[in-house]
Parts: C-alpha cells; sequence; structure tokens
C-alpha cells in the first residue's frame, strides 16, 4: 500500500519528464542513427568538414577559457567575500544574487552597449586619446568570452562562497597559529578543502557555457558560431534536421561525459570523506 | 578571524563587484537617453522608450505571454512536483534511487537540446500548438527546481508530527494541506519565485518552441536588437531588473535570500 502510494504520488512528475523529455530527446538522437547513408553517417559528415570540426574546437576553447577565468577571480573574490563581516558578506551575495536573476538575454545585451563600436569602452578610449577611431571589438571570440565570464562568474561566486564558509575557523586558526604564512594557509589549507566545490563550480560554469546560445548570439553573430548557436542556425535557418540532431547528440554527449567524470573526480579529491 | 587579506586581493574583490554591476548601471542610463541609438552616458534625458515599449505591439503581446506561461507552468510544475518531492520523502524507502535523479534531468539535459526536441516530437510531430508545446517546456525547465527546493523544505519536516494527526484520525489527504503544506510553505514560495523568474528569463527552450505571432519576450528582445538599435530594449530590461528587485525584495521579507543563494 504504502509502496504504492509513493509511485502515485510521483507518477504525474515522472510521467511529465519520461514523456516530454526523455523520449523526445531519445527520439532526437536515434535520428541519427538511422539517416540514409549508413549508421554514423551524419556524425563522419560532421567530422569531415572543417567548418563544424571549428564550431566544435571554438566551443570547448570559449567554454574552457570562461571556466578557468570564472574559477580564477571567482575563487579570490569568494574568499574575500566569505571573511568579511556578516553585514558585508550579506550586501556582497546580494550584489552576486542579482545578476544572476537578471537573465541571460539582458545581461549579455548589456555588453552590446559596452563593446559596440559607439559603445562606452570605444567611447572612453577615444576621450582618453588611447585610440583615434573605434575598434571593432564586437562579434569577436574575445567579446564573446568576456561576456559570458560575466554571465557566470556570479554562479561561480555564489558556489565557492558556500563551500568557503563549510571549512571550519578552527583549521585556519590553528594554521597561523602555527606559523603559516595566509598564503601557505590558502594554498595548503583551504585550496585541497575547496577542491570538491571548485569542480562542482567549474562543471556548472562549462556546461552552462558549453550549450549557450544567447550570448554567442547576441556577442559572437554569425562569425563565432558555437553548438548552440549552430543548431539553431541548422535547424531553424537549413531546415536540416538530421545535422542539428547530430549536434544535439554531440552536445548530450559532451555534458553527460562531463558531468559524471567531473562529480566522480570531485568524490575522490575530496579530503573530508573518510 | 585574524587571517588579514592581501589589500591587492581586496583590490581585485572591489573591480569584481565593479564588473558585476557597471554594465547593469550602464542598461540604466543607456534607457533614459535622449537619443536614437544605444548611448551612454546618456545624452539627454526621456521616458519615450519606456512609452515605446507599449506602443511595439510585439512587446505588448510577448509580455503578455511571457507571464501567462510562466505563472501556469510554475503552477503545473507545483501541482506534479509537490507530490513528488512528498513521495521522495516519505516514501524514499519504497521508490527506487534514480528516481530523484530523473527530476533533475531538465537541467542536465542541454535547454537547447530540449527545446530543439519538444519541437521536433511534439510540436511537429504530435502537431500540438505552439502555445501548449511552449507551456510543456518551461513546466519541464522548471520542474527540477521545484522538486529539489520542496525536497530540501520536506527534509527538515518533522514527518511524525503528520503521523500523529493521522493516528488521531485525521485523514491522510486533509492532513497534508492543514499539516504538511502549511510548514512548508517557505520552500513552496521559493520554489514558486525560482520557477518564475527561471521561466520569465529562458532563451534557450522558448527558441524553438516559439510562432508566428507566440512568442516569449527574451526571444522578442533577440529579434527587436537584431532590427533596430534604439534604446527600447534598455527600457525592457529596465523593467525586468525592476521585476528581479521586487522578487528579491519578497524573498528577502519571507524567507531571507540565502535560500536563492542555495
Amino acid at each position: 500500500m504504502k509502496r504504492l502510494a509513493g509511485w502515485m504520488l510521483s507518477s504525474p512528475a515522472t510521467l511529465a519528464v519520461s514523456l516530454f523529455l526523455i523520449i523526445p530527446v531519445a527520439a532526437t538522437i536515434s535520428v541519427t542513427f538511422t539517416a540514409p547513408g549508413g549508421v554514423f553517417a551524419p556524425y563522419v559528415e560532421f567530422f569531415s568538414s572543417g567548418f563544424q570540426r571549428t564550431v566544435l574546437w571554438r566551443t570547448f576553447e570559449v567554454a574552457a577559457l570562461t571556466t578557468i577565468m570564472a574559477l580564477f577571480f571567482g575563487l579570490l573574490t569568494a574568499y574575500v567575500v566569505s571573511r568579511c563581516p556578516p553585514w558585508m558578506k550579506s550586501v556582497l551575495i546580494v550584489l552576486a544574487v542579482f545578476p544572476l536573476l537578471t537573465g541571460v538575454v539582458v545581461r549579455s545585451f548589456a555588453w552590446l552597449i559596452i563593446l559596440g563600436r559607439n559603445g562606452v569602452l570605444n567611447n572612453t578610449l577615444e576621450w582618453l586619446g588611447v585610440i583615434e577611431r573605434p575598434m571593432a571589438l564586437l562579434y569577436s571570440q574575445t567579446s564573446v568570452v568576456i561576456a559570458m565570464i560575466y554571465i557566470f562568474i556570479p554562479l561561480m561566486i555564489l558556489v565557492l562562497i558556500g563551500v568557503l564558509e563549510n571549512i571550519p575557523d578552527d583549521l585556519l586558526q590553528a594554521s597561523s597559529s602555527l606559523g603559516a604564512s595566509p598564503t601557505a594557509t590558502f594554498v595548503q589549507i583551504i585550496l585541497p578543502l575547496a577542491t570538491p566545490g571548485l569542480i562542482v563550480g567549474a562543471v556548472l560554469v562549462f556546461t552552462a557555457s558549453f550549450t549557450s546560445y544567447a550570448t554567442p548570439h547576441l556577442l559572437g553573430g554569425t562569425r563565432q558560431m558555437m553548438m548552440g548557436t549552430f543548431l539553431h542556425q541548422r535547424a531553424m535557418v537549413s531546415f536540416d534536421w538530421v545535422s542539428a540532431s547530430t549536434v544535439a547528440a554531440i552536445m548530450v554527449v559532451v555534458i553527460v561525459t562531463t558531468v559524471l567524470v567531473m562529480t566522480r573526480l570531485a568524490k575522490r579529491l575530496n579530503p573530508m570523506a573518510s | 578571524m585574524n587571517t588579514r587579506i592581501h589589500p591587492a586581493l581586496i583590490l581585485l574583490t572591489v573591480l569584481v563587484y565593479f564588473f558585476l554591476i557597471g554594465p547593469l548601471i550602464i542598461i540604466f542610463g543607456a534607457s533614459v537617453s535622449d537619443t536614437s541609438y544605444l548611448a551612454f552616458p546618456p545624452q539627454g534625458l526621456t521616458l519615450h522608450w519606456f512609452e515605446n515599449i507599449w506602443e511595439i505591439s510585439a512587446f505588448r503581446r510577448t509580455i503578455v505571454t511571457s507571464f501567462q506561461v510562466a505563472l501556469l507552468g510554475t503552477f503545473i510544475a507545483l501541482l506534479i512536483g509537490i507530490p513528488a518531492a512528498y513521495a521522495l520523502n516519505r516514501h524514499r524507502i519504497h521508490l527506487p534511487g534514480w528516481l530523484s535523479t530523473l527530476f533533475i534531468l531538465p537541467i542536465l539535459v542541454p535547454e537547447i537540446v530540449i527545446g530543439f526536441s519538444l519541437l521536433r516530437s511534439i510540436n511537429v510531430g504530435l502537431g500540438i500548438p505552439v502555445i501548449y508545446s511552449l507551456l510543456i517546456g518551461h513546466t519541464l525547465l522548471v520542474l527540477p527546481y521545484v522538486v529539489r527546493v520542496i525536497s530540501a523544505a520536506l527534509a527538515s519536516f518533522d514527518f511524525s508530527i503528520e503521523e500523529a494527526a493521522i493516528s488521531l484520525g485525521s485523514r491522510p489527504v486533509k492532513t497534508f494541506f492543514t499539516i504538511v503544506l502549511p510548514n512548508v510553505r517557505s520552500g513552496v514560495i521559493a520554489a514558486f519565485i525560482l520557477a518564475f523568474i527561471t521561466s520569465i528569463n529562458d532563451v534557450s527552450v522558448s527558441l524553438f518552441l516559439t510562432g508566428p505571432g507566440i512568442s516569449t519576450l527574451p526571444i522578442q528582445i533577440l529579434a527587436h536588437v537584431e532590427q533596430f538599435f534604439d534604446p527600447t530594449v534598455a527600457s525592457v530590461s529596465v523593467l525586468l531588473m525592476a521585476l528581479t528587485i521586487i522578487v528579491m525584495i519578497i524573498v528577502e521579507r519571507t524567507l531571507g535570500l540565502t535560500v536563492v543563494a542555495k
């Protein structure tokens, strides 16, 4: 009876996820194996095109760069925030939550105003006399990466504040009372204890930037196509659904692999685990 | 704590926060500029671009659609997510472990893949009209947040109170609504707000599930930016930020903002 109750209560949600997620996504992926020309034909086609390899590689590159930069600046910022007095910490957390709740389109759009030909950055540099005429900053990989770091660093900061707060103060006091410098304490105590959290943050940022659409669309244009923008282009501009499905399948494989490998790694590297 | 923080680290943190907030202030400045193109600092002050939002019928329509889809999608997600979260906590021993992973799947699978797959399968494949496909997509998108936040709230609820009520003769369904639900009210509010904000801001799922005459606000913003480079979008962005601030105030008043940070 009780067993049945559990199943019954969870069945509407289970049904929704099965019908509207698992079956449709499985159907999308299976299309790539039943296409005319053989089982792996769409994949052979994908990887034999230099342009499509470039799109995949660029997506890896942008996602990796974003992740590394967000990790570096996010960790240092979160460290300072976690050591702040409580009132200041709350203010700084609110200031990180606000952009996160503001939405990707709005935040990507901000960088159009900043990096545009008549944008804030060009105007400022011209006014300062650094440059004579506006530079073309938009639609480059740099502009995409900058905006991506902007989009995802709040996520990293918030994850890492939580992680750093969980490190007991006693440990840090013990370390400094035994004569370790703040740097040594950071490298030898904080960093190892924060590693699982760093991996979680890295996975979140990597997967989100790998699959993002709005930011590369607005700041990269058609020149800096990434997997997300490419999938949309294949499906809605070229109406080549087999090709779009192949892009989708590759994205799923990359994301699932990243999540599985990294969470396993995070578990293994956790010094607090027995 | 007596560990000193190096001044260079503090400077870096200040710069990171400047980087976080600066662009949002620039949007605000551009939204009141008296120019027909995006300019910061604003050249002259005007509220014309805010009026313009209502004059452009596409914006009016998509704002309405976005709110309808977000409210209804969140409501359906709560309707199916709350029983699921309850079952996961109350009947955990009778349920397989993968069931809780199942409800997280919509976060794990790339949103853009979900959007495209829904277009293929239910919109084109089954002929379900765009608006319902959009609603289904959004319900699916916010379901993981609902299940997770309410599960967290239920995890700290003492189910012996529920059992006491039942053993005293209260019917299980009535007990749920009079004992359990009021106790996890803050979790439900948090789930609602998080789901609503996620839905309002979504791009990747909606991207494929919008059609002629039916679109959502973020998709309309993308389309508008491509055609016109005027400050209307900056004004819309300011309104969305105002919505975010209202949401944050509600969260702060009811639960404290740490809920969102988790």
